[in-house]
């Protein structure tokens, strides 16, 4: 039988929006974002947190959305791929994933940029051994990540050319 | 001069939409009023269904349905296998189980409800009671008489039994001077296209039409089969392949779930959703490979090979899902690889098994092929003390193509190839004699360092219609409308290769107007022309191929039309940069484009508008060819196998986009990576599925994989007027054997010669820990 679930009410502030909702205290953050919000950009392909294609940003950390609770989310910022590009311009990873051929079914490539995006946050300048080791936790079936790690590589020069980009 | 895109590494036109997570999936298209449906799937490997009760979940406040194999299996069509082979046992494969469930996975039941989270909780509701039955779950053991029997009505688990091949094999064995044998062991994988499958139905009752959006790479031939299934006629069926998120084969079937989304939706009246799990999708999406077999192989004492014999037994799994039976078939054509071998021989035993049907994952039966004959040269070498590059030039034949292809004894004619030239340049980037030196003072140091190199054929551009089960051509429309913007629909249906952007720049060039002036259409049976799909690295050898061709009528046309519009004969007539010109005077095609629409000024014999269709049959098959070699240094502590260098030289023919060349080899060698090192779908001593989810199947990650040092050769292809092979499987055909053989070199100190995949470093530690004494 289906339990009488209590509604829980949540404001969470995505892409810069504040949006409110009153939600299943079991819904997941990944069907939040697509489900109720509508943004479809963030991908789910494993729900066991193994594949990474769910990858969100909450208040600046990269998180699995797939294992979030949307209520656990209750009050943060969370930043998915639609909130990537600042109106017509690109975000320089999205950029550099075009450039590099970084992508090919594009399935995970939402979760890749914004686990990229995070890896450069924290290590601006990294070797080709610590992007590998960075995006461990994002798979790739097409790709082989030669062009993703070329990508994320010219990204990191865009990047500290220009600092104010990599803040989002 | 217009710009010229073919040959170059553009950015592709597809990128946009998905580095902004702006593309649609099946899962990102919402439609009001939508259900969600979730199967119920055997737990058991195999069992008799005795009840299955579904009254809790029915009862289920937002359970709109409930349907089990009683109530449906007969009223849909069975599942279909496209392929024949004489005296082929067909089960009869019905949406939902009835009587008995075959594989841990087998739909049982499925529930439909007014949201994701409701049909999840109702669908743990339904009771199932099964009566175990003994499993079959080895493929050579299935065919022993005294095995339990799975399909009870064919008496034995044996589902075909195939020869295939050319010449005499036992005088040529008996005329070797040495035969060398091995079993070989090609495990089960699972083809994680990352995006799993989907199915989205809506039906229109006023209409009786029916729309489904499955994530497929065959829109058309799928629409063709689940009309059948479903009973309806083909041309009220719309089924459309959105983006979709890898294949590798995968998605080149016809799936149960597709048709019971169809049907569900018109016995509901509403829009119905299933998006498979992961676990559900290593569970029931086919698998790959899944072949042991016996390999014998006759040479002169100069390494001159007389020939082969591969005994296999094929695991077909439960059902037959499209191709199925077909892919051993594959294996037999490609056992000649590179080499000239007099007599081959191939003898099939495809059997039935308690898993999930095998089918086409990338390379489809070829990387079998290419394994066994690559190792069984590497083979060859170690029995006569010989180089393994020094026994495979022996073997090559002399670099052949135009209006001599060669002949090889499974029956094949190879379009082109130059097997030294990939080779030298491959040896030479990776300064072969030095590594050899390298590798004998690092022995000498008590170093474990191995190279391994694999000279690779493979078969491509599927395929002239007589080999393949439903038409291997395909067909293009290019329609220039009235503002000179380039629409293009083509029959294949890309998903992740980046034909968009191949076949605008094919187009281009071809008109004389940018990449950014064309658009492609592909996926969608309303809107595109019969087409037969992405798979077999077929879509540019014969979908670009019939682009072109649609293009060369379409320039026919306008031409006559340019000559008409400047009161000269067409005869005197160029066009180049997008311009027709004769005598001084001349139109742009813009201007052509505009007067095809208006009609005002054409000739009287001419019809108004400005596109042209085109239905391509290739004469032959493609070869692609190439020469990969691995360098990997073992840990004698732990047994790690870890990479020095990577080198691979392919040669797909004329590239169109050098830059989605490099991105399909890569792709292609990580996937052969996996299979060498990783991967295994591994069904326990009961059936059970044990590698279920992606933290128990391996699907490699960065941090696993060195950097790959490319490049190509070019030898065009006689068989298309673009000169091009296909490269989408020949990463995943021609690395495998590479990497073994890699690991197989730094082991030989311990007299190993053959390693089974996938090699972990356990079975590599063990080597090390029984030292020279214990090596197998």
């Amino acid at each position: 039988m289906t339990m009488t679930m209590t509604m829980k009410k949540i404001s969470v502030t995505v892409n810069g929006t504040t949006r409110q909702s009153e939600i299943e205290p079991r819904l997941l953050l990944v069907h939040y974002l697509r489900d109720v919000l509508g943004l479809t950009g963030t991908h789910v392909g494993c729900e066991t947190s193994l594949c990474g294609a769910c990858t969100v940003m909450v208040d600046g950390q990269a998180v699995k959305s797939c294992t979030v609770l949307a209520a656990q989310a209750d009050g943060s910022n969370v930043t998915t791929i639609e909130g990537f590009a600042d109106g017509g311009t690109l975000h320089p990873m999205q950029q550099a994933f075009w450039e590099h051929h970084g992508l090919q079914c594009g399935y995970c490539t939402p979760g890749m940029i914004v686990a990229a995006t995070q890896l450069l946050q924290r290590n601006p300048d990294p070797s080709e051994e610590e992007i590998r080791q960075g995006l461990e936790g994002n798979l790739c079936r097409c790709t082989g990540y030669q062009h993703i790690i070329q990508a994320v590589q010219c990204a990191a020069k865009k990047m500290k050319s220009k600092p104010a980009a990599a803040a989002r | 001069m217009a710009e010229k895109f073919v040959g170059k590494s553009i950015k592709r036109t597809e990128d946009p939409r998905l580095i902004q997570g702006l593309a649609h999936y099946v899962d990102d298209i919402k439609l009001p009023d939508t259900l969600h449906a979730v199967f119920v799937r055997s737990i058991y490997a195999h069992a008799r269904i005795k009840k299955i009760d579904t009254s809790a979940a029915s009862k289920t406040a937002g359970v709109v349905a409930v349907y089990t194999g009683k109530d449906i299996s007969q009223k849909i069509g069975p599942v279909p296998c496209g392929a024949a082979i004489p005296d082929m046992k067909v089960p009869d494969h019905r949406v939902l189980a009835t009587s008995k469930v075959y594989w841990v996975g087998h739909p049982v039941a499925v529930v439909i409800a007014e949201n994701k989270y409701i049909a999840r909780d109702a669908a743990d509701l339904i009771q199932i009671d099964y009566d175990e039955l003994p499993p079959v779950l080895d493929e050579e053991k299935a065919a022993d008489p005294k095995s339990p029997v799975i399909h009870e009505q064919f008496g034995s688990n044996i589902a075909y039994k195939l020869t295939a091949g050319e010449g005499d094999i036992e005088a040529a064995l008996k005329a070797a001077d040495k035969v060398v044998k091995q079993k070989i062991y090609h495990k089960r994988l699972a083809p994680i296209a990352m995006e799993t499958r989907g199915v989205l139905a809506r039906y229109y009752p006023g209409e009786q039409e029916l729309t489904l959006w499955t994530s497929t790479q065959i829109p058309h031939l799928a629409r063709t089969q689940i009309s059948i299934m479903l009973n309806m006629p083909e041309n009220k069926l719309r089924l459309i392949a959105p983006e979709v998120g890898g294949g590798f084969g995968s998605k080149l079937n016809v799936y149960a779930e597709e048709a019971v989304m169809g049907y569900a939706s018109m016995q509901l009246g509403r829009p119905v959703k299933w998006i498979e799990g992961r676990r559900e999708n290593i569970q029931g999406t086919i698998h790959g490979r899944g072949q042991v077999g016996y390999v014998e192989i006759g040479c002169k004492k100069d390494g001159t090979i007389t020939g082969f014999r591969y005994n296999v037994f094929a695991d077909m799994g439960s059902y037959f899902q499209l191709l199925t039976p077909a892919i051993p078939t594959l294996t037999g054509l490609m056992l000649s690889g590179c080499y000239k071998i007099p007599a081959i021989q191939m003898n099939v035993t495809a059997c039935f098994t308690n898993k999930m049907s095998t089918d086409a994952y990338r390379g489809a039966g070829r990387p079998e092929a290419t394994y066994v004959i690559e190792r069984a040269m590497d083979l060859v070498a170690a029995e006569l003390g010989m180089d393994v590059v020094e026994v495979r030039r022996k073997n090559f034949p002399a670099p052949f193509g135009g209006d001599n292809p060669f002949h090889v004894a499974t029956g094949l004619f190879y379009d082109s190839g130059n097997y030294q030239g990939a080779l030298d340049k491959a040896l030479k980037m990776a300064d072969y004699t030095k590594l050899r030196e390298e590798q004998k003072k690092a022995r000498a140091e008590g170093r474990l360092i191995g190279v391994g190199v694999s000279t690779y054929v493979e078969i491509c551009a599927m395929g002239p219609s007589p080999a393949l089960p439903a038409g291997g051509w395909e067909s293009a429309t290019v329609r220039i409308e009235p503002t000179c913007k380039v629409t293009i629909m083509t029959g294949s249906s890309p998903h992740g290769q980046g034909q968009e952007t191949s076949f605008s720049q094919i187009a281009a060039d071809e008109l004389g107007v940018t990449v950014n002036d064309c658009t492609v259409i592909h996926g969608d049976t309303a809107i595109v022309q019969y087409g037969i799909g992405t798979f077999g690295s077929r879509a540019t050898a014969v979908g670009g191929t019939a682009v072109y061709l649609a293009l060369q009528k379409l320039k026919t046309k306008a031409t006559t039309l340019a000559a008409h519009m400047l009161g000269v004969d067409a005869k005197t007539v160029t066009f180049a940069d997008g311009k027709f010109s004769s005598g001084g005077k001349s139109v742009t095609i813009q201007e052509v484009a505009l007067n095809a629409h208006l009609a005002k000024n054409i000739p009287a014999d001419m019809e108004p508008g400005l596109s042209a269709q085109s239905f391509f049959e290739p004469k032959n098959f493609t070869f692609p060819f190439g020469t990969h070699i691995a360098v990997v240094e073992i840990d004698r502590e732990t047994g790690e196998i870890h990479f020095k260098r990577y080198i691979a030289v392919d040669d797909c023919g004329k590239q169109i986009n050098p830059l989605l060349v490099q991105g399909q080899v890569h792709g292609g060698i990580v996937q052969s990576l996996g299979q060498a090192l990783f991967e295994q779908v591994v069904y326990d001593d009961q059936g059970q599925l044990v590698s279920g989810s992606l933290m128990d199947y391996a699907v490699p990650k960065a941090a696993q994989l060195p950097w790959f040092e490319l490049d190509s050769t070019e030898t065009p292809s006689p068989v298309n007027p673009l000169g091009v092979k296909g490269v989408g499987e020949a990463g995943s055909i021609g690395a495998t054997p590479a990497i073994v053989a890699a690991v197989v070199d730094a082991l030989a100190p311990f007299g190993i010669h053959h390693m089974d995949m996938p090699i972990k470093p356990e079975h590599v530690w063990n080597i090390i820990k029984k030292g020279k004494t214990g090596a197998a």
